[in-house]
């Protein structure tokens, strides 16, 4: 296992954390309520109350490249159980950001998913479901990913050939433009 | 006048951010100060020597103190001037600790304020004169609010130091909680073979009047002399002949209300004795559920009953009592657990509180002392324990620990395995506090010993699977989640203020905190009593507590009642409002507003209406003073013309007035 020097505690991530999630990571008590909750702590390699402690004692790296930050659904569970009152899933929110920000994707795929509906939602305002898999499976290369599913979704039409242009789409691509210029968190 | 002044260091309370040398220097400079130094401790014998050394050589006939507030030790400085041959009221405080020293770092602004600070007592020991205090006869009777643990121990040791006791509880019983339990920890003894003897003191004891189905309905007064109204709700039956044979229960017909003492896990008849072990023993009607009452019909109780004793036209009586002192001891109450949306919300008939589950242990409960779970009746085999239920909980407003929790879960699963040898049990614990004698090894007993399988996180979902329940919960040390199928859920309620506290503290005038908890006058050093003389606080009223503690508490309370009472006069602070008779125009506004009514209205040798103060019943709170138009009741130490001097003092304005008194 491996161990932490408690005396190495980075202080500016535990800071910067608290300031970009707008939450009091020390009033965290350990009670496991989050993780009591948490739909996905069978897929995690951390549970949700790790992370939060892993925060309390500033492991940058340990919680950056976990697979948790990025397993997690933001179901907000852990949020509304919090006898604190802390946003759990927000903290989680924030800490992808931060791994992204970093170059961290210890979930590629995770990250190239979403990566993918940014990319849909840009072009075309919304997702285009069939545009989005097409976009993520030549990233990822991971061609056969929920193909047992397309002659369902195909048969209730939920796969349509052509986008639906949206009305304001030029707004949307605006947003997206003002992200890049803006220098905003990712 | 000759004043001295002394700047208090407290060590380096005052001293580290206030330069107590350069005030005492100024204060050499102030009007009548003849004399000023500064001293290490102030309230430290050498220091209150020095005060009295420095009046004997400098002649001085005032002093001003500057150290911590007057809460502390005005009383101590008091004596000290009092020992030197003053008047203890040519003395006044400067409260340069909490007022400056304690919530500023800038030396140099600390200085200027405490400087000003004493210039302003000064100004104000300048305009004091000497107060004799008058003395009042006081009244040998102390009332007891509250018949649990904590009331009945006050209650008793009150009256064995030769006291009357007028002990009030709202239900029908005393006991309180404690009567409602099975066994106690860490012993495992038996709560009523403990209580039960100290309940049957209590009905027998000569000294001490019991009224229980009542309430306090109003207090006015002062220490040493409240008057108190108790209103004594109709039971519909006369105690006096109440023999207590049990045959009316047995009769009545209407039996299907929910009974209060077992925790609504069965009905009671309408007409009642709560528990076998019940003081006074005595039966009450119900007169919600009474068919008698709600339709006028039935009357089986009054056919049935031997000594006659039913009265359907029974009415609230009023008693009013004097008394001298007054222990508040009201307990407390379970936090209601329906708030958490993960327990269920009552949709589960197995998840119960624990002082329901201490009913279903209790021989006297419903079950006769075998657990049996509400909804099938099934003996459970696994029981999961959930602590911190409304305790260390911002989310709900219960952010405090109740203190005793841990120590009764890890009993109820040892009496749990005693009841079921094949059954396992499971806690969910935040952290063990068990801080007692022999605490902490007992919940060890109850995993080592007793196998009670501890799990350190809390359960985010409890729901049904066939005739279980499947609890999920985490497992922080584990770090994962864990699920456990349940038959029984039993919540480790936390502790709020008693319901009807803040009505009774607002009557006492006690202040209660922001839970509902009332305040003692001082957390370390004087844990019973209120900032009300003579009403004294024992019991989990002040606090969460268990019975060691509330016991101890009601022992402390009646010390404190008994030390006050065994005097036969009380000095009164004549620190009071004043009359002066010539700017007196007798419009009696001051009777009116005065809260206390310590003014009344009396005629002169002319026949006109002037304002009498009565010194032992007025508090000193000043309404009377700003009420009256013409300036002319004055509060002692505390007259316009003093407080304009400290207001001058402070603020100086630009043309010089003369406010001398």
């Amino acid at each position: 296992m491996r161990i932490y020097d408690l005396a190495t505690a980075e202080q500016d991530f535990i800071a910067e954390v608290a300031a970009r999630s707008h939450q009091d990571v020390r009033t965290c008590y350990q009670c496991g309520n989050c993780t009591a909750g948490c739909p996905y702590t069978f897929v995690y390699d951390y549970s949700v109350s790790q992370i939060m402690r892993l925060i309390q004692l500033g492991q940058q790296e340990t919680v950056l490249r976990s697979k948790s930050i990025w397993l997690c659904g933001s179901c907000q569970s852990c949020t509304t159980r919090c006898p604190n009152r802390i946003d759990v899933a927000k903290i989680m929110d924030v800490c992808r950001h931060m791994a992204r920000e970093r170059g961290y994707a210890t979930e590629r795929e995770v990250k190239l998913f979403a990566d993918s509906f940014l990319r849909s939602v840009e072009r075309h305002g919304r997702a285009f479901e069939l545009g989005l898999m097409v976009d993520y499976v030549l990233h990822s290369g991971k061609v056969f990913t929920d193909l047992d599913l397309a002659p369902t979704a195909l048969a209730r039409r939920k796969l349509p050939f052509q986008p639906h242009p949206i009305v304001g789409r030029d707004q949307v691509e605006r947003i997206f433009q003002r992200f890049r210029q803006g220098g905003a968190h990712a | 006048m000759r004043i001295g002044v002394f700047i208090c260091h407290c060590g380096s309370n005052i001293a580290g951010t206030v330069d107590v040398r350069a005030v005492a220097q100024a204060a050499k400079g102030f009007a009548d100060v003849v004399y000023a130094s500064d001293t290490m401790y102030a309230c430290s014998e050498p220091g209150q020597e020095g005060i009295i050394q420095a009046v004997r050589e400098h002649n001085l006939d005032g002093v001003v103190v500057a150290s911590c507030t007057p809460r502390m030790h005005e009383p101590t400085f008091r004596r000290t001037v009092e020992r030197a041959g003053l008047n203890r009221y040519c003395f006044e405080m400067a409260n340069i600790r909490e007022h400056v020293s304690w919530i500023g770092k800038d030396t140099e602004r600390n200085t200027i304020k405490a400087t000003e600070l004493v210039r302003m007592a000064v100004e104000k020991l300048r305009r004091n004169r000497p107060l004799t205090p008058k003395r009042f006869d006081v009244t040998k009777r102390v009332l007891v609010v509250g018949g649990g643990v904590a009331g009945i121990q006050a209650a008793l040791d009150c009256a064995e130091g030769g006291q009357e006791v007028v002990l009030v509880e709202r239900e029908q019983s005393i006991g309180g909680k404690m009567a409602k339990l099975d066994k106690t920890f860490p012993t495992i003894d038996c709560s009523s073979c403990v209580l039960g003897p100290k309940m049957v003191d209590v009905a027998q004891h000569p000294k001490i009047t019991l009224h229980t189905m009542a309430e306090v309905e109003s207090v006015s007064g002062y220490v040493g002399n409240f008057q108190v109204t108790i209103r004594k709700k109709a039971r519909f039956v006369d105690w006096e002949k109440c023999t207590g044979c049990g045959l009316c229960m047995e009769k009545c017909p209407s039996r299907k209300a929910p009974d209060p003492f077992n925790e609504y896990l069965c009905t009671a008849p309408t007409i009642n004795i709560p528990f076998p072990q019940a003081i006074p023993k005595k039966a009450a009607i119900n007169p919600e559920t009474c068919i008698m009452k709600q339709k006028g019909k039935c009357g089986l109780c009054a056919k049935i009953c031997p000594v006659k004793c039913i009265d359907f036209d029974q009415q609230d009586e009023l008693v009013t009592v004097d008394v001298g002192a007054i222990v508040v001891a009201t307990g407390y109450d379970l936090f209601d657990w329906h708030k958490y949306p993960q327990y269920g919300q009552g949709r589960y008939p197995d998840v119960i509180t624990s002082l329901q589950y201490e009913r279903l242990l209790s021989a006297s409960g419903p079950t006769g002392g075998h657990i049996k779970r509400p909804s099938d009746g099934k003996e459970p085999k696994t029981v999961v324990f959930i602590q911190c239920v409304g305790s260390r909980d911002r989310s709900v407003d219960r952010p405090y620990c109740s203190g005793f929790c841990c120590m009764y879960t890890a009993k109820q699963a040892i009496l749990t395995k005693d009841h079921i040898p094949d059954s396992q049990s499971y806690v969910f614990y935040m952290d063990i506090r068990s801080p007692g004698k022999a605490y902490d090894e007992f919940t060890r007993r109850a995993m080592e010993e007793y196998g009670a399988q501890y799990v350190r996180g809390r359960v985010a979902m409890i729901y049904p699977k066939g005739d279980q329940l499947i609890v999920r919960g985490a497992d922080t040390l584990a770090g994962t989640q864990v699920e456990v199928a349940a038959d029984l859920v039993v919540l480790a309620v936390g502790v709020e203020a008693a319901r009807g506290a803040a009505v009774l503290g607002e009557k006492l005038r006690v202040v209660p905190d922001q839970y509902g908890f009332f305040v003692e006058s001082h957390p370390k050093l004087r844990p019973v009593e209120t900032n009300t003389a003579g009403v004294f606080l024992a019991g989990a009223c002040q606090g969460p507590k268990d019975i060691p503690a509330s016991v101890a508490q009601g022992s402390a309370a009646a010390a404190k009642v008994l030390a006050l009472l065994v005097k036969d006069q009380l000095e009164s602070d004549p620190q009071v409002s004043r009359v002066t008779p010539a700017r007196c125009v007798g419009c009696g506004k001051c009777v009116q507003t005065c809260p206390f009514g310590a003014i009344k209205l009396v005629e002169d040798r002319f026949g006109n209406p002037k304002a009498e103060v009565v010194e032992t019943v007025c508090q000193g709170c000043g309404i009377c003073t700003v009420t009256c138009p013409q300036g002319a009741i004055q509060l002692e130490h505390f007259t316009d013309n003093q407080i304009l001097a400290e207001v001058q003092a402070l603020c100086p304005p630009r043309i010089r007035v003369n406010y001398a008194s």
